[in-house]
């Protein structure tokens, strides 16, 4: 008997986003389908995977998950070597001493510590803030100049927060990371508030907010597909890349942080399998950046997109 | 909803006079307009003032003209096959043809143009015996033009139904039997072909006209209507298309909403 493959015809695409300069560059987005879906469309680029580096050694990692990192994690510029050695893709620096709460760190050290990072590694390089959105947008922007022309994805900008930070960008030829708080209205509009500010939407990377397996994954995952069939269909402001912040979140879950038990066994082995299935399933929604934590993680998803880009059969 | 601005017709006063003395200022300045008000499709007709033999020049003229001033596609408006296939060769992107009848003879000549220029084309759901009375009517002459546009290998999704509005103070009856075909249209085929409307039809020789084409074009909208020939320098009837749009789950909902509508 014969099968007729149903296809699906998109009148759209969506957006393609590189990041980084010279060899190490990376591209994402360009999709006239869904995800892997090769016999629909094309998938011109692979979804990727970046790897964490602190400007601190983290307080609470697990052991396991610091050991993966050993002799580097006081190193911000070493530790970035290691995540490329491990095989990331890019990596992901996150601002942890410019919390209030924290060291209250000012813009010029952070500025210092991420062009450190970013000339001790070819691959592209994100830059996350501490999420508290004030000193975020102080901080940022003197990030963006210390990294003027390195093409680096910096974030996250938020609708209450964003000028300063688009601006920023503008000025020093970065793209930015638009959160929005798992709202994908909320998401196109601060997209369209970011236009207008004149960065072109190539340079906009969205982040919708995740939720880790178990914490409300459906919720991203759904937001996701929508956002991805709404660009296929021709919608402009949500045709971005989708960046998945991953680590952040599976990293706190009980999951994660329970140790061996009987019940649910190896720890180590547990909380790589929860960011690996966050990942690969937000990936198959229609993610482009995975931010992870543990190598192991990264492997596992990098071999799960492998065997997803291989062309399907009929 | 695709907006088709209808302004660029020799019908009004100043693009007559633009065609009569090949002034290209008039034609552009609505050409602009309609494109920043969100128009998707620019409609071009020479009027009924050109004479026949004049038409396919004069067609010819408003095409490059219009799109020199916009980047967007001409919906070809004549009852001049000639006039049309003048329009189609100097025209830049997929156009539109406006449009044929149900009549064999028409859509011997149309749709076969439209293959060859791989252009969309509105069928009007009427032949040489006029406007149908009622809704059923216009659907069987609705899917006469389905079949034939089949066999030319036109897909539905370039095949744009008009129903056929007319004015509401001489011809009230026509408003449910219009609503009704643009509902049933959906059904002739799958994929099934689009519908459109000559919007501005309906308030001919009214008081208050764009309140009626307002109210008929978001009353079409829930009945399915994917596209009108409309006045889009009307910005409160954009406003309601928009979200009209939005309502009906068109397209994801923000903030911007009319702004974003105008930009697609």
């Amino acid at each position: 008997m014969t099968v007729t493959i149903a296809r699906e015809r998109w009148s759209s695409r969506c957006l393609e986003t590189t990041l980084g300069t010279g060899a190490r560059q990376v591209t994402v987005g360009g999709e006239t389908t869904l995800p892997f879906l090769h016999f629909e469309g094309e998938i011109p680029h692979p979804p990727v995977v970046a790897l964490e580096v602190f400007d601190a050694p983290p307080q609470e990692w697990p052991d396991f998950l610091s050991a993966a990192y050993e002799g580097v994690l006081g190193d911000p510029a070493a530790w970035a070597r290691k995540c490329v050695e491990y095989g990331a893709d890019l990596v992901a620096l996150r601002l942890t001493r410019i919390h209030p709460d924290s060291e209250n760190a000012p813009a010029e050290e952070a500025a210092r510590v991420a062009a450190a990072v970013a000339a001790a590694v070819e691959v592209p390089l994100i830059v996350l803030g501490c999420g508290v959105e004030e000193k975020d947008a102080a901080v940022l922007p003197e990030v963006a100049n210390a990294l003027a022309g390195k093409n680096c994805l910096l974030g996250c900008a938020t609708q209450e927060n964003y000028k300063s930070i688009v601006a920023g960008c503008i000025a020093n030829g970065h793209a930015v990371i638009a959160s929005s708080p798992l709202d994908i209205n909320l998401a196109k509009q601060l997209n369209i508030l970011i236009t207008e500010m004149n960065l072109e939407p190539e340079r906009i990377v969205i982040d919708p907010s995740i939720g880790a397996l178990g914490y409300g994954i459906e919720y991203a995952y759904s937001i996701i597909e929508r956002m991805r069939t709404g660009a296929l269909m021709g919608d402009r402001m949500l045709a971005m890349p989708v960046i998945l912040l991953v680590g952040q979140e599976v990293w706190k879950t009980k999951e994660a942080k329970t140790p061996d038990t009987p019940e649910w066994g190896e720890q180590e082995k547990r909380a790589v399998l929860w960011e690996v299935t966050t990942a690969a399933s937000l990936i198959h929604a229609g993610g482009h950046i995975a931010v992870l934590r543990h190598p192991e993680s990264l492997k596992y998803v990098k071999e799960h997109i492998a065997k997803m880009m291989q062309p399907q059969q009929y | 909803m695709i907006l088709i601005g209808e302004r660029i017709n020799g019908m009004f006063k100043d693009i007559r006079e633009a065609i009569l003395n090949r002034d290209p200022e008039p034609v552009k300045r609505h050409a602009v307009l309609q494109t920043q008000n969100g128009a998707r499709y620019l409609d071009v007709n020479t009027g009924p003032t050109v004479a026949p033999e004049d038409q396919p020049a004069v067609m010819e003229w408003l095409v490059k003209v219009t799109q020199e001033a916009s980047p967007l596609p001409c919906c070809i408006d004549s009852t001049n096959p000639d006039a049309i296939e003048a329009g189609l060769k100097v025209h830049r992107g997929k156009a539109m043809i406006n449009s044929t009848t149900a009549d064999q003879w028409k859509m011997d000549t149309y749709l076969p143009m439209a293959a060859k220029y791989g252009a969309a084309i509105i069928g009007l759901a009427m032949n040489e015996k006029g406007v149908p009375k009622d809704a059923n009517d216009r659907l069987a002459l609705a899917m006469e033009i389905v079949a034939n546009a089949d066999a030319h290998g036109i897909p539905m999704e370039e095949l744009y139904i008009d129903p056929l509005v007319l004015p509401v103070n001489v011809a009230q009856d026509h408003g449910p039997e219009v609503l009704e075909t643009i509902r049933q249209v959906k059904l002739l085929a799958s994929p099934a072909p689009r519908t459109v409307v000559g919007l501005s039809n309906v308030s001919q020789r009214c008081p208050n006209r764009p309140l009626i084409n307002r109210t008929f074009l978001v009353m079409a909208m829930a009945c399915g209507l994917d596209a009108a020939i409309a006045d889009v320098e009307d910005a409160e009837l954009v406003d309601m298309a928009a979200t009209a749009n939005i309502i009906l789950n068109k397209e994801i909902y923000c903030d911007s909403w009319l702004k974003t509508f105008r930009q697609r």
